[in-house]
């Protein structure tokens, strides 16, 4: 019996930490949202705006004919996006500053997310 | 011609590091050379496969389904290198034994070394299907593949290999006896950044947001899109910017891993603790 329910705590904490996890995750969902495409291995519009402290939802729309992955080391984010096609990436809520972006693919293409 | 010579040597960079590392982690075990060879050959297939399918993963799950394909497959190498460390752990010493008994004897290491091809064809098939989505793209921009970047990916892919070979030649020049111990050290950290890695998938899928918070930025002295800062994130997962969450998987591998190490470790015979242990007992 005793063992039993030594076995079941851990289970319920770990339960109860992946249920703040989801409902963290479910709060996040609503906030900060930027579009970005690419067109001819540029990034339109080139520089853009977040409000700080808000998790971001960034939709990158790929118009060219090959694939791009769109990547950022402060950002945290890598994601191939294939031609024509279009990506999600959620970002965590940033501090001021400038982050940048590029294509990993396409090294010269470049843009910044300006959070003031 | 130079951007695919570029981007195929970044990547066959990046995997040929895994694969030299695990080239001479398992020096010496008969019919290893079979196992990685299938292990890059599946990874190759694999790299073709998911190039060709990345239309339709990404839009599974909602448009997560790239991030949960990575995070899941860093997930798969981070038990396969882990249940390696731990079978070496409990039979590294026999294997050795075996090795220096017989030379080049048939050792029973297949089972590991199922586990370590795996992980080859992981990371050949993720660096492989940048490079397969990339060519593809250059060659639809050109109307078909041009010399010149077939010549590049050529070299690219010969200057990459001279990278692995170069690890493994360079890791093999340790003495034996501490061979093991700096592999399983590497693979240790290996499987550490790799669950760094998958963590940071879960977070850009907006599936885990909990501790996403940046820790340190480190980006001033070295910058993890640098070259010297490539090849760390490969081997030991170093960013330069992690969040807290990326710190704590890695950090709970490392600990797991040493922990089932000691856990299964081969029991050092243990003299005239027989007598001690009753007494405390």
């Amino acid at each position: 019996m005793r063992m039993n329910f030594m076995h079941v705590r851990p289970l319920a904490a770990v339960l109860a930490l992946a249920g703040a996890i989801c409902v963290a995750g479910a709060q996040a969902q609503q906030n900060g949202e930027i579009s970005i495409s690419v067109k001819d291995h540029q990034f339109d519009p080139a520089e853009v705006h977040a409000p700080a402290n808000k998790p971001l939802a960034i939709t990158v729309k790929n118009l060219d004919k090959v694939a791009m992955e769109f990547e950022s080391g402060s950002l945290r984010v890598e994601k191939v996006i294939p031609a024509g096609g279009t990506g999600v990436v959620h970002v965590r809520p940033l501090s001021p500053g400038s982050y940048e972006f590029f294509d990993d693919f396409h090294r010269k293409t470049r843009g910044h997310l300006i959070v003031p | 011609m130079l951007a695919a010579l570029l981007i195929v040597f970044r990547e066959v960079f990046e995997a040929g590091l895994i694969v030299g590392i695990i080239m001479a982690v398992t020096a010496g075990v008969a019919g290893r050379g079979l196992w990685v060879a299938g292990g890059v050959a599946a990874g190759v297939l694999g790299a073709c496969v998911v190039a060709l399918f990345t239309d339709g993963l990404s839009q599974l799950f909602g448009g997560d389904g790239q991030e949960l394909f990575n995070a899941g497959i860093l997930a798969f190498a981070v038990v396969m290198l882990t249940w390696h460390n731990v079978w070496m752990a409990r039979h590294g010493r026999q294997l050795a034994a075996e090795l220096q008994a017989a030379g080049e004897a048939v050792v029973s290491g297949s089972k590991s070394l199922a586990a370590l091809a795996i992980v080859v064809a992981i990371a050949v098939l993720r660096e492989g299907s940048e490079v397969v989505l990339f060519l593809y793209g250059v060659a639809a921009a050109q109307g078909g593949a041009s010399w010149g970047m077939v010549a590049g990916g050529f070299v690219g892919l010969i200057l990459g290999s001279l990278v692995c070979l170069a690890t493994y030649l360079g890791l093999i020049t340790i003495p034996t006896r501490y061979l093991f111990g700096v592999t399983s050290t590497l693979i240790a950290f290996l499987a550490a950044g790799l669950a760094a890695q998958a963590i940071a998938f879960l977070q850009q899928a907006g599936i885990l947001t909990a501790l996403d918070e940046t820790v340190w930025n480190t980006s001033w002295l070295l910058s993890d899109s640098s070259f010297l800062g490539r090849a760390l994130h490969t081997l030991i997962g170093y960013v330069d910017q992690p969040s807290a969450m990326q710190l704590i998987a890695y950090t709970a591998t490392l600990v797991m891993i040493a922990t089932l190490m000691k856990l299964f470790a081969t029991p050092v015979e243990r003299p005239q603790s027989g007598p001690a242990s009753a007494k405390t007992a």
